[in-house]
């Protein structure tokens, strides 16, 4: 992985802190080129990998990726599934089976019939990879190395103790995508013990690591033995805790942290993304 | 270690079995569903014991506590086997659709010594616990006004839904999104004693209301507006605010961060004259386990907790959460 990653936050208004500014972020960037243009900034920066959730906008960010191929030829996107509050506000409104008939891709089993829902009992593994194609559908074409599953459902499944669902997620994104599985959560210690229980090796995990533990439940001290000492590539997120910290003590802490292998951050204007990359590389030597 | 069982695995019902099986103190022990496909995923993938039936699953599995989270329509019957079988209650919210039933039950529970709970889990939140402790210390004087409100974007096309469209059934934005903020305000300031000025709005719904608008008195004398919509797809997920004005003051408040404007600085709370922020992260516990913002994980923590230290006068507990129900038939019999 590169060692700073452009994350996606800003573009759909997705603030940690402010319910106003993530309003203010929805309207700027209301129109896909606003996207696009931040995107290139970061190429020009020299940040080529773009981690972000498989909303329905990035589709036509593909679009764009894919109609201009030269462009784009160094460029990685790690997607992050699902998009979850598609999913929340369907299932408030639908209920669960409602929700999967809805999403359940038209393709495979057209509306969903007794056979399907029979399928979907007896073989929820076959569901899952089905959800999985379903989200990766519009990253054809794009280079995904990386493909992570989404906290909230990470999380629930840590949380439900279902670990054999993240083996499966491991082995299929390998087959399917050629790709390597990723796992983003906000309890990192619980799930690097799950994910070993069920033989997932080396995972690489996407998690909260900040100054002031902000979202690093189980603890900073648990958060900065692990880094130092089990086997898993972490890749930090919410370093700047959502604003709370400057950009200076929060990068230098996270460099810190020596056997983190990248950093994530999300960024709206060319001289911040400019700045944090620089800082990050700095910090890096030290 | 207390044994939880949960009923109903919904969204609430999934999300209250992650976060149990998270925490420290409490276990897992069953779940209960009517749908087959999600009790068959849990007994392939886990070792909880599953059942169909609540009663059943009451009587076999040796609990300590349930969590209720199915259609309001089916809380008050479910509650009261729950408490008749000597088991501390968690029920979703809003508690009940018949303030006679939510009576009845505040009174079993309470004469039976368990411990009870309603998932308003705004009262978890940490912004808006810093806000009432400066209500409560009088940071803004005294408050002359407050406008609460909840936008969100459940509803948002013209379509056939479950529960939920049917009001008979708890369904609607009065007891859903309105519920939440009623709550919250009766919380923060007072709870409600009377209501005028109600519109009920539908916009997409055919049986329900999809918006909430009302003028709102409460017991300490303080009156302001209720705005509630969730039709509203200018916002991302559901967004609640309760801004306060006071004779020196005024404090604006929702999940992520409280402003405050203060006409003289105040050395107790650390606040300097003219506009304060304070975020998230200044406000926030940090929790065992995380789901899906702390407050969820608070809230269930809070219960175990209580039933543990026999603590019945919890933030949330039926009594508390009663007020609420009045209110919500307040409005909804002025509308």
């Amino acid at each position: 992985m590169d060692r700073v990653i452009f994350g996606d936050n800003q573009f759909f208004g997705v603030n940690h802190l402010s319910d106003e500014k993530s309003r203010a972020q929805a309207v700027r960037f209301k129109d896909d080129e606003a996207i696009i243009k931040v995107i290139d900034d970061a190429i020009d920066v020299g940040l080529n990998t773009f981690m972000c959730t498989t909303h329905d906008r990035i589709a036509n960010i593909c679009e764009h990726i894919r109609n201009n191929e030269e462009k784009y030829k160094d460029f990685k996107i790690y997607p992050c599934m699902p998009y979850a509050h598609k999913y929340a506000n369907a299932v408030t409104e639908l209920g669960i089976l409602g929700t999967l008939k809805q999403y359940m891709p038209n393709n495979i089993l057209g509306a969903i019939s007794k056979g399907s829902v029979a399928l979907v009992k007896t073989d929820f593994l076959a569901f899952m990879e089905m959800l999985v194609d379903t989200e990766m559908k519009m990253f054809k074409g794009i280079n995904t190395p990386v493909i992570f599953l989404q906290n909230v459902l990470v999380d629930l499944i840590l949380g439900l103790g279902m670990y054999d669902v993240f083996k499966a997620y491991h082995e299929y994104i390998a087959k399917k995508y050629n790709a390597e599985a990723g796992y983003i959560t906000m309890n990192l210690p619980a799930l690097l013990d799950a994910l070993e229980s069920v033989g997932v090796e080396n995972p690489i995990i996407c998690s909260s690591i900040n100054k002031i533990g902000f979202r690093m439940s189980g603890g900073k001290d648990v958060y900065e033995e692990c880094i130092k000492t089990r086997k898993f590539r972490p890749l930090a997120m919410q370093v700047l805790a959502a604003g709370a910290l400057r950009p200076e003590e929060a990068f230098k802490y996270v460099c810190e942290q020596k056997n983190i292998e990248s950093v994530l951050f999300g960024s709206s204007t060319k001289s911040h993304i400019k700045q944090n990359k620089e800082l990050i590389l700095e910090y890096t030597k030290d | 270690m207390i044994k939880a069982g949960v009923i109903g695995l919904g969204k609430m019902g999934l999300s209250h079995c992650g976060i149990i099986g998270g925490l420290p103190n409490v276990h897992l022990e069953a779940v209960c569903d009517t749908s087959k496909l999600v009790i068959k995923a849990f007994e392939k993938y886990t070792k909880v014991h599953c059942f169909k039936d609540y009663k059943k699953m009451i009587d076999a599995a040796n609990l300590d506590c349930v969590i209720i989270a199915i259609p309001t329509k089916m809380h008050a019957e479910v509650v009261e086997y729950s408490l008749n079988k000597g088991l501390h209650v968690f029920c979703e919210k809003p508690f009940v659709l018949d303030v006679e039933d939510g009576v009845k039950l505040t009174d079993l529970a309470e004469s039976k010594g368990l411990v009870s709970q309603v998932g308003f889990h705004n009262r978890y939140v940490g912004t808006f616990n810093k806000m009432r402790e400066l209500l409560l210390d009088l940071v803004v004087g005294d408050v002359y006004h407050f406008h609460a409100k909840s936008n969100g974007p459940v509803i948002v096309k013209e379509k056939a839904g479950n529960w939920r469209a049917k009001s008979s059934e708890g369904g609607g934005c009065l007891f859903d999104y309105t519920s939440h903020v009623v709550n919250l305000v009766e919380y923060l300031i007072s709870d409600i004693d009377s209501v005028n000025g109600v519109m009920l709005k539908k916009i997409f719904s055919k049986d329900v209301e999809d918006a909430v608008y009302s003028n709102l008195f409460l017991k300490n004398g303080v009156s302001g507006n209720l705005t509630v919509n969730w039709s509203d797809e200018t916002y991302r997920k559901m967004s609640t605010e309760v801004m306060v004005l006071g004779k020196f003051g005024k404090i604006i408040c929702d999940a992520q961060e409280l402003k405050i404007y203060l006409k003289e600085s105040s050395q107790k709370h650390n606040l300097k004259k003219g506009w304060n922020t304070l975020y998230i992260t200044d406000t926030t516990d940090s929790v065992s386990f995380y789901l899906r913002g702390e407050e969820y994980s608070s809230q269930l923590d809070d219960f175990i907790n209580s039933i543990n230290n026999k603590n019945m006068n919890g933030r949330n507990n039926f009594r508390k959460s009663l007020s609420t129900d009045f209110a919500i038939k307040k409005i909804r019999d002025n509308g």
